[in-house]
């Protein structure tokens, strides 16, 4: 275990040493890993509220279509995005193969199942209690939905730092989408991969724990604005 | 706009689980009068007031309001046993019900001060509503329904969980909305409260309406064995 030491050195050398190229890859990392949350909140915060209020049929079949596809396999995922993109592919025009847009789509739909599950949950709790009085009022379907998100949003956002954690670390579907090309699409995770496979652990090691520096500090952010906005919001 | 009321309740019954929760309950409710349902607790009350407000749907029977059922949400509302409050201040859970009802911006603010006056809440506007004691929360229920200035307006057991000074309020502020001319229909299990707030009483038992009389009468002489047993306070058999 000597490459501890060596991997923590390595880490603040890359941190002060304001290495240029960390720096594009710690920010490539953050832009594609939150626009996938942007996106995929933007889908699946509604829709979790759509399967937490109304009753269809096929309702529960939905429901556990899209709790399983919490744990899609990010590879899988990763395949599949590559297999559209492809230049033989029904979205091959458009070459966004190894482009960050192919690895934030990848993410997106990696993402939108976790973060409309949790949401689900979380909204159905609120519908049960809101719902009697809520339909009393008048308020109607799109009324008492924008209700539910909008007065759980302290709590809806848990499910979507639970996103943010699973793009951040993701390394799979970004590695087959996005191609882990230098200066281009690496990213944290994709560049951790390849010093592993190189063999430069402590380099590898140090980008590991920048990466955990990182999130950590994103939910910490998260975390008290949201403590913050709470304690001032009615 | 001319009037909702009277509201028939015509032969309604809820079936639900192969019981008759609500089984051919026959009545007017006339503008106008305080009007208390009485009975144990299983009798059918609160579902009864539910079906009236249109929550849920008779399995027989029809709810008829003078109007088209279209135009009369927004001039009834409903008070819960437990209060249940948006999480946002006081003052915005009632412009909430307002901006709902299709009350103009301009008009709310006068409305919403207004109630909180009435409901005695004008201190707690910008507090939480949920961080409001129970009884506090039970009042904003009402401001918010005098916020709205519906013509009618359904309670059930609006103190069942409350303090006998928490109830004394919202009885007071009950009665101020009969006075100002809303309907006030109540359900309550608490002899109390019948004898002072009913005109008239309808009482239930088993899901049927077994009496119906002004509220002196239904206390001096209660017609069937039930309501009997009822007034005098001794448990009714199953």
């Amino acid at each position: 275990m000597s490459d501890v030491p060596a991997a923590f050195a390595s880490a603040l050398a890359l941190v002060f040493g304001l290495d240029g190229e960390l720096g594009r890859i710690v920010l490539l990392s953050l832009r594609v890993s939150l626009s996938a949350v942007v996106i995929a909140s933007a889908i699946g915060l509604p829709l979790g509220a759509l399967l937490a209020v109304y009753r269809f049929p096929g309702r529960r079949v939905v429901i556990v279509a899209i709790n399983s596809m919490m744990g899609l396999p990010p590879v899988v995922v990763g395949l599949v995005v590559y297999l559209m993109l492809s230049r033989s592919g029904p979205f091959g025009v458009f070459g966004l193969l190894f482009t960050p847009t192919a690895m934030i789509i990848a993410q997106s739909i990696l993402l939108t199942p976790l973060i409309a599950a949790l949401a689900r949950q979380l909204v159905e709790d609120m519908w049960a209690e809101y719902e009697e009085q809520l339909r009393s009022l008048g308020a109607g379907p799109g009324r008492a939905l924008w209700t539910l998100l909008w007065d759980g949003r302290f709590s809806l956002l848990t499910a979507v730092l639970a996103g943010f954690g699973r793009a951040i670390a993701e390394v799979g579907a970004v590695m087959i989408v996005g191609g882990n090309i230098d200066k281009v699409t690496r990213v944290m995770t994709t560049a951790i991969a390849l010093e592993t496979s190189k063999g430069d652990l402590a380099l590898a090691l140090g980008l590991g724990i920048i990466l955990i520096a990182l999130a950590l500090a994103i939910n910490a952010t998260a975390f008290s604005i949201n403590l913050v906005l709470r304690a001032r919001a009615a | 706009m001319s009037a909702i009321l009277p509201l028939r309740i015509d032969r309604v019954g809820y079936t639900a689980g192969g019981k008759n929760l609500v089984d051919g309950i026959d009545a007017t409710l006339e503008a106008g009068s305080r009007t208390v349902i009485l009975g144990p607790n299983g009798a059918g009350k609160s579902l009864t007031l539910r079906l009236c407000h249109g929550l849920i749907r008779p399995t027989s029977g029809t709810i008829v309001w003078r109007r088209p059922a279209a135009e009369t949400r927004h001039r009834q509302a409903m008070v819960f046993q437990r209060p249940i409050m948006l999480r946002r201040s006081a003052a915005a859970n009632i412009d909430y019900a307002l901006a709902l009802a299709g009350v103009p911006r301009r008009q709310r603010r006068e409305r919403i001060e207004d109630a909180l006056a009435q409901t005695r809440l004008s201190e707690l506007a910008d507090r939480p509503a949920r961080v409001l004691s129970i009884g506090e929360q039970q009042r904003l229920a009402l401001a918010r329904v005098w916020a709205l200035q519906v013509e009618i307006v359904f309670l059930d057991e609006p103190t069942a969980s409350l303090d006998p000074g928490a109830t004394r309020a919202v009885e007071a502020i009950v009665n101020a909305m009969d006075a100002a001319g809303t309907k006030i229909v109540m359900t309550t299990h608490d002899m109390g409260q019948a004898r002072r707030m009913a005109d008239e009483i309808l009482f239930l038992h088993r899901g049927r309406l077994i009496e119906r009389a002004p509220a002196e009468e239904f206390f001096a002489q209660p017609r069937t064995h039930q309501a009997r047993a009822f007034v005098r306070g001794e448990l009714l058999p199953d």
